[in-house]
């Protein structure tokens, strides 16, 4: 188990009566300061939320799960940037759940704001305001691409505030006055050059109170941050030693795995378990209501006995085949708009004045897609009558707790979570569905530990999808550019869906993240309207990897790639003049990704190149797909990329996160999609729902720019405009305009 | 069924139905977790191992079918004592979330104890077996051909 862990499970152990140690400092700009989640076992010492120290060393404690972004070592790099300890004397955790870890940026994300836009100050207001929200409503998630922006103020404070009462803590020991006092190291050193180490000095500084306003240090003086550091999780990442939720080991823990009803939110009739029970290994069948579960002596075995179950399953609560379902996600169309969050000039009025023959109108469809992450979803529980602790792998720590407290009859601070480290997640682990289950598993077995692992089958029929989405457009030329751009969206809410899972309750209300990517994009167009319009589907949807832009950014994307070529103009050069004046540093993503690529609008015999950009999670960013015919099929050959964070705070991660999102985009784009038949899902494994593989994948190159005023977050950026790009570069190689996702149904792939 | 297995160096003996696939062996009955699941009909490669030098599905070999030394992520080398392929993921920072990484080395090893001066089209087709969710394909090219060079001892 963690050191985290231990601290966090010890808390319940002894209460309040734990050793004190745990002083919050002056991080958190709040009306009422939340408790330090942390609490001190023997030797140790816990500076403030994010900093322990014992004899053993260094402990940063991260409040967001690492599940391959790279966060734990940009988090860590924050607070011994400023706590001046060496890069290899420090070990990182993840935080247990705690008010105190709240993601205030991704709150702030809620407002129905274009984020390129120049905030004023009562917006600012108002964004503060926000800010204290997630404190209140346990918001210790991660997503939104917002990890490195929330922590980027707070994680160093904190590492410069610990190293402040350090030295303070020598100062007294020694006598005499802090401001004499340096640290190199992690040492605290004195003009005399007398030294106390700060795992020696750290039992005295968590008696002091912690001083208020300390500064940072200035950009000059960094010499972690701005750096590409060794990732502290990769050399066990390397050696098959990193411990993912999946790979969690108990003295005599049993294994179970589930089947729940393939059409999803139906219930099960009955079951016949006669032939499972016998099997070898088995040890129990647990009803969920749903579904079932066997609990095994061996992850395998369970999975067997499971396939011997005769289930009979009732019906789905939405249309049984996809293409029903599509047609309720069309006819969204004809009830009023969600939202019209772009609303400039007056199409209408335009249009109606102009020649018919002169507006362009299309149609764009996207389809509901799984996250498909490496490992499929697993949680291990332990339930011991009065408390139970859960090893999981999740995004939302707080809500996680909360949920499978109220799952097992418990209250909230009799359950430990532990957050291990994630082998993919995409959106998928923020849901809480397989902690629940396992925790209600290990109900079954008091005092047995029972990790419950889910088949790929399992995982992939049972997702909270990417929602299939269908886009309307009608658009107007002038010889340089569109005067129209009128786009309606027509998807189901993935936020609404999500609330209601979390509340319990149907949510209702103006929804952002469904035209996120479509509205909030950098271009002066003098008629230019973003309308949203929500399906009423009860088919389960959520958050994957960009959210909105995911499927938003190919639309508009390309759209306004048609609206370019159906006038002969060079879709980047119209793309720059739309965007003088609203937003430079999204203009110069643009020109230099052109450089990059040597774009001269012109593509070479059996080439096409297509470029996009979106501007998504307030990180612009711009690219270009280049494609070439070969005997063998259309190949993706070579992407250029380049994006603004506003700091690049480590530049070699920020460079593997856009690889990662082109690729993640890029496979979607070419092949990924989840239909149903029956009210099931029909792809069940990776063969019928594949992802670009090392043979298909092409050669990326990825600049990161510093233009903008803020620091923003890249887990997700680099998705959105990989699909748009695809398609208008095959366009650009076939003079074909695929219109809907994926495209391999309307091209041969190499 | 009782089965005699050398995984790593070490001897050990199972108790298991003759079908049970050898990643669930090493699994959960030896408690070697290096070795991932990640879809059980071998179309990812997150289970692969090396049995005598060659790569193996773990997730689809019956345990009764099993004939020769089995090498796992954790024989390969160790975070004190690594093999050349994992010095070049790190010096490549290759892993993002890592999860098909053990998989993905076992493969690379493999193939280059094999073929020690590989094409890019060799690394390609050696590695199209081994999928990556979090696309990092691009460094795993670097490093296999960094490790190639330095197992050539250039
Ligand atoms: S788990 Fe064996 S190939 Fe996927
Ligand atoms: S590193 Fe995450 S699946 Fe490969």
């Amino acid at each position: 188990m963690g050191r985290a862990g231990k601290i966090a499970r010890r808390t319940f152990l002894i209460g309040s009566a734990a050793i004190a140690g745990g002083v919050a400092f002056g991080v958190y700009k709040l009306n009422q300061t939340p408790e330090n989640p942390l609490v001190a076992g023997d030797g140790q010492s816990i500076l403030n939320p994010y900093i322990l120290i014992d004899q053993t060393g260094i402990t940063i404690i991260t409040p967001r799960a690492e599940m391959g972004q790279g966060v734990h070592t940009s988090l860590a790099a924050m607070v011994a940037e400023e706590l001046d300890v060496r890069w290899q004397d420090i070990r990182v955790e993840h935080g247990p759940p705690g008010a105190a870890y709240a993601n205030d940026v991704l709150a702030k994300s809620a407002l129905l704001i274009k984020d390129f836009e120049p905030r004023s100050n009562l917006l600012l207001k108002v964004e503060d305001n926000l800010a204290k929200a997630p404190k209140v409503f346990g918001m210790q998630l991660t997503g939104g691409s917002s990890t490195t922006a929330d922590g980027y103020h707070k994680m160093r404070l904190a590492g410069a505030t610990a190293r402040q009462v350090l030295i303070e803590a020598a100062a007294k020991r020694w006598g005499g006055d802090p401001a004499e006092l340096q640290t190199h190291d992690g040492v605290v050193i004195s003009s005399s050059g007398k030294t106390a180490t700060y795992t020696d000095l750290a039992a005295e500084a968590a008696l002091i109170e912690p001083p208020q306003g300390i500064p940072l240090k200035p950009k000059s003086e960094w010499r972690y941050l701005g750096t590409s550091m060794p990732r502290v999780d990769m050399v066990s990442k390397s050696t098959g030693t990193a411990q993912y939720g999946i790979d969690t080991r108990l003295d005599g823990m049993l294994f179970a795995s589930i089947k729940t009803n393939p059409r999803l939110g139906g219930p099960m009739i009955s079951f016949d378990a006669t032939a499972a029970k016998s099997q070898p290994g088995v040890r129990k069948i647990v009803d969920l209501g749903n579904g079932v579960a066997v609990i095994a002596t061996n992850t395998w075995l369970a999975m067997q006995a499971l396939e011997l179950i005769d289930f009979t399953w009732g019906d789905a609560p939405y249309p049984a085949e996809s293409a029903e379902i599509n047609a309720t996600i069309a006819k969204a169309f004809e009830a009023r708009a969600n939202t019209t969050l772009r609303n400039d000039g007056d199409p209408d009025e335009v249009l109606s004045n102009a020649n018919p023959d002169e507006i362009i109108t299309a149609e764009y469809s996207a389809a509901y897609l799984a996250h498909a992450a490496m490992e499929p979803l697993n949680a291990t529980a332990l339930f011991e009558g009065d408390k139970l602790t859960i090893w999981s792998g999740n995004q939302a720590p707080v809500y996680t707790r909360q949920k499978v407290a109220k799952a097992v009859d418990l209250p909230r601070d009799q359950v430990t979570l532990i957050t291990p480290l994630i082998g993919g997640s995409f959106g998928r682990r923020l849901e809480f569905d397989y902690s629940i289950i396992a925790a209600r598993i290990a109900r079954e077995m008091p005092g047995t530990a029972i990790k419950t692992t889910w088949s790929r089958e399992q995982d992939m029929t049972h997702d909270f999808y990417r929602p299939a989405a269908i886009a309307r457009f009608r658009g107007l030329m002038s010889d340089t550019g569109p005067i129209v751009f009128d786009g309606k969206l027509a998807t189901q809410s993935a936020v609404q869906s999500f609330a209601g899972r979390l509340a319990g309750l149907p949510v209702f209300g103006p929804d952002r993240v469904l035209v996120e990517g479509m509205y909030d994009q950098p271009y002066g167009i003098a008629n230019y309207r973003v309308a949203g319009h929500i399906a009423d589907l009860d088919l389960p949807v959520g958050f994957w990897r960009s959210v909105g832009n995911s499927h938003n950014g190919f639309f508009h994307e390309c759209f306004m790639d048609e609206l370019a070529t159906a006038n002969d103009l060079d879709p980047l050069a119209m793309r720059l003049r739309l965007m003088q004046g609203v937003h430079a540093p999204s203009a110069k993503v643009l020109e230099r990704v052109a450089a990059m690529a040597g774009w001269t609008g012109k593509s070479g015999k059996n080439i096409g190149r297509g470029v996009a950009f979106t501007y998504s999670w307030g990180t612009p960013t711009a690219q270009i797909v280049e494609v070439r015919d070969t005997p063998n099929g259309i190949r993706i050959t070579k992407v250029w990329a380049a994006v603004d964070v506003g700091v690049a705070l480590d530049p070699r991660n920020i460079q593997a996160q856009v690889m990662s999102g082109i690729i993640y985009g890029l496979s979607a784009a070419m092949m990924g999609e989840i239909t149903f038949s029956d009210g099931q899902v029909e792809q069940t494994n990776f063969p019928d729902y594949d992802a670009l593989r090392m043979d298909n994948s092409p050669d990326i190159a990825v600049e990161v720019l510093e233009n903008k005023d803020r620091i923003t977050g890249i887990g997700e950026p680099g998705v959105p405009p990989a699909m748009p790009a695809l398609a208008n570069a095959l366009y650009d190689l076939t003079g074909k305009r695929a219109r809907s996702l994926p495209l391999n149904q309307h091209f041969d792939f190499a | 069924m009782a089965f005699n297995l050398t995984v790593d160096g070490t001897a050990y003996s199972v108790d298991v139905p003759a079908d049970m696939p050898l990643l669930w062996v090493l699994r959960d009955e030896l408690g070697l977790t290096g070795t991932k699941y990640g879809c059980g009909i071998s179309a990812c490669g997150a289970c692969t191992v090396q049995i005598d030098g060659q790569a193996v599905r773990s997730c689809v070999l019956p345990i009764s079918d099993l004939s020769g030394e089995v090498t796992t992520i954790e024989g390969l080398g160790t975070p004190e004592n690594l093999a050349t392929i994992q010095q070049s993921w790190i010096d490549h920072q290759v892993a993002q979330c890592g999860y098909c990484q053990p998989g993905q080395i076992m493969q690379a090893a493999a193939f280059l104890a094999e073929n020690p001066f590989p094409t890019n089209q060799d690394i390609d087709t050696a590695m199209a077996g081994n999928l990556c969710r979090c696309g990092t394909y691009p460094r795993i090219r670097a490093a296999i051909k960094d490790a190639a060079r330095q197992m050539r001892g250039g």
